[in-house]
């Protein structure tokens, strides 16, 4: 074996800290010969992805670990599972996919992960700081732990991470270390008015095209807005996540490897250097969208990566906007928001939550839509503010997707059909 | 007309079949139907190809990170590809081959070749996946 091993690695291959940890460090060494990784490393924090799939061979994964006596030795978050836990009667979920569920989300609660049920963990508990060596699964998160905060972590598929989680560590190798987190393309912005780049919808539509540009590269951005929000940069990085696999990108000025180009390319040259003009966002938009204007709408999905207090209350805000002007909710459409309970219980204690249930707003907590089953099987059309939702939904859901602001999302939902009149990009 | 391939096998194993030839990347989650091994991407040129018994070639992996339990659950149902040829190693999709060999003692060889090599196989082509990562290509004449 080629990966150099640690007394402690090595005990855990022995089986000395148990069947589960033997189990999981086997999985992590043979990693690390895939990866070429001369070491294994500690790392301080996990978030497991590998509890959100229902599938027949994750749940014996999960339960085989945990019957073993698994126990996660580091803080260990849950990304969003198959179920509401709560309230999926309410949803029409069956019984016997509930029942496999709740065995699947009890096996990662019984190794002692934290059950936060959520795929924005950086919104919600536990926020990693910068420099912190960490496991993360879920493509969004992944890319915002690296991205925005500055902590380090590969792209960890699912079942490494619970791996990771039980062991504490992780093959020495990729986003783990300084110098391959250099930018290595340079995209910049040029001539985007100041009035488009606050829409938010900007920040999905910018994210696909910069996962469909920069391939498996590092991208810098020139010319982001230095104040971007959290919510923004979520929606930047879950679109750069699914149309490609951008697991960490720069921003100058803005994300804290990037004060300046050079901190970026850490002293380094662009290998190449892309400008994106108007044209090309609206390009990149029209690519997010296979439903056309004006067809009918089935169901408004907002929510993916999960809502925040924050778009809780854009949402309530652009509600009362609407039922201000006697508008209501168009009977043949359905509006999903999925969240988690973070979100959920801050909601709880605003003035606000009554807006958006009176209006109709169904509010999902712990799960996405596809995970669980809980779109309507006679769905045609979705519209979403969400690259990730509009990428993954005409395969994953069968479904024609509308891409749109959370403002045309709701303008849409109040007609009846797609209607989008924010033109800039 | 055959000819062998030297690659690096990243999960080892013996396999054959006919390319399945992408030039795009895929996340296999939001990618790969579960129950008919249908690639759903609509964005991509094979959307709609079966990747099932076949040798998939595509550059990469990506996307999801769930990639890897979709490839395991495929390996288990048999809606898998025979194997994988890549350009790039995709750590979520070897991942999910070894969580498989792991847990059922099934894994699905992966081998990443080199560029000229990868670019060589047409659709179709039968392929010869071998455990040192040799990759025997033969083509039927009328394929020229």
């Amino acid at each position: 074996m080629s990966v150099k091993l640690s007394i402690r690695d090595e005990q855990l291959l022995d089986g000395q800290h148990g069947e589960a940890a033997r189990m999981a460090m086997r999985i992590l060494v043979r990693m690390a010969e895939v990866q070429s990784a001369p070491e294994m490393m500690d790392v301080s924090q996990a978030h497991i992805d590998g509890c959100g799939l229902l599938s027949e061979t994750g749940l014996e994964f999960a339960e085989t670990l945990a019957v073993k006596g698994a126990k996660v030795c580091i803080p260990t978050t849950l990304n969003m599972g198959p179920l509401d836990l709560q309230n999926w009667r309410r949803f029409g979920v069956n019984e016997d996919f509930a029942a496999k569920a709740i065995r699947q989300a009890k096996a990662y609660t019984d190794m002692e992960c934290i059950p936060t049920w959520t795929c924005a963990p950086y919104q919600s508990y536990l926020t990693p700081r910068f420099g912190q060596q960490i496991a993360w699964g879920e493509s969004n998160a992944i890319c915002y732990a690296n991205s925005v905060l500055g902590a380090r972590t590969n792209r960890y598929g699912d079942f490494i991470d619970i791996c990771a989680a039980i062991t504490g560590r992780v093959p020495r190798c990729g986003l783990h270390l300084k110098e391959n987190r250099k930018a290595q393309i340079l995209l910049r912005l040029i001539d985007i008015a100041p009035a488009i780049m606050r829409n938010n919808a900007f920040f999905a539509t910018l994210g696909h095209l910069v996962g469909s540009q920069a391939e498996d590269k590092i991208p810098v951005i020139e010319g982001l807005p230095v104040d971007a929000s959290s919510d923004q940069l979520k929606a930047l990085c879950a679109a750069a996540a699914s149309s490609g696999e951008v697991a960490l990108f720069h921003a100058i000025g803005l994300t804290p490897e990037a004060n300046t180009l050079e901190e970026a390319f850490q002293g380094g040259k662009p290998e190449q250097v892309i400008d994106i003009r108007l044209s090309d966002l609206q390009k990149s938009r029209a690519d997010l969208s296979t439903a056309k204007e004006a067809d009918m709408l089935d169901l408004v999905v907002l929510g993916c990566p999960h809502f925040s207090f924050d778009e809780f209350r854009e949402l309530a805000r652009l509600i009362r906007a609407q039922t201000e002007k006697g508008k209501m909710l168009h009977p043949n459409v359905k509006v999903i928001v999925i969240s988690c309970q973070t979100s959920y219980a801050l909601l709880q204690r605003s003035d606000f939550l009554d807006v958006l249930t009176d209006f109709g707003v169904e509010i999902t907590l712990d799960t996405c839509v596809f995970h669980t089953p809980m779109v309507a099987p006679d769905t045609k059309v979705i519209m979403t503010n969400s690259g990730k939702c509009a990428y993954y939904a005409p395969g994953e859901l069968g479904v024609q997707v509308a891409f749109g602001s959370m403002a045309e999302c709701i303008a849409s939902a109040v007609k009846g059909h797609i209607y989008r009149k924010e033109t800039l990009v | 007309m055959e000819r062998t391939l030297v690659g690096r096998p990243i999960v080892s194993g013996s396999a054959e079949g006919t390319a399945l030839v992408s030039k795009e990347p895929l996340s296999f989650w939001g990618g790969l139907d579960l129950s008919t091994g249908e690639i759903i991407d609509r964005r991509l040129q094979r959307s709609g190809a079966v990747v099932t018994g076949r040798v998939f070639v595509f550059p990469r992996g990506k996307g999801s990170s769930t990639s890897s339990a979709t490839l395991m659950e495929s390996i288990k149902t048999d809606v898998a590809p025979a194997a994988i040829v890549n350009l790039k190693v995709d750590p979520i999709l070897a991942l999910g081959s070894i969580v498989s060999d792991e847990l059922y003692h099934k894994a699905l060889p992966i081998v990443v070749l080199a560029e000229k090599d990868f670019y060589s196989i047409k659709e179709d082509d039968h392929l010869t996946i071998e455990p040192d990562g040799k990759v025997l290509v033969s083509r039927k004449p009328s394929a020229k």
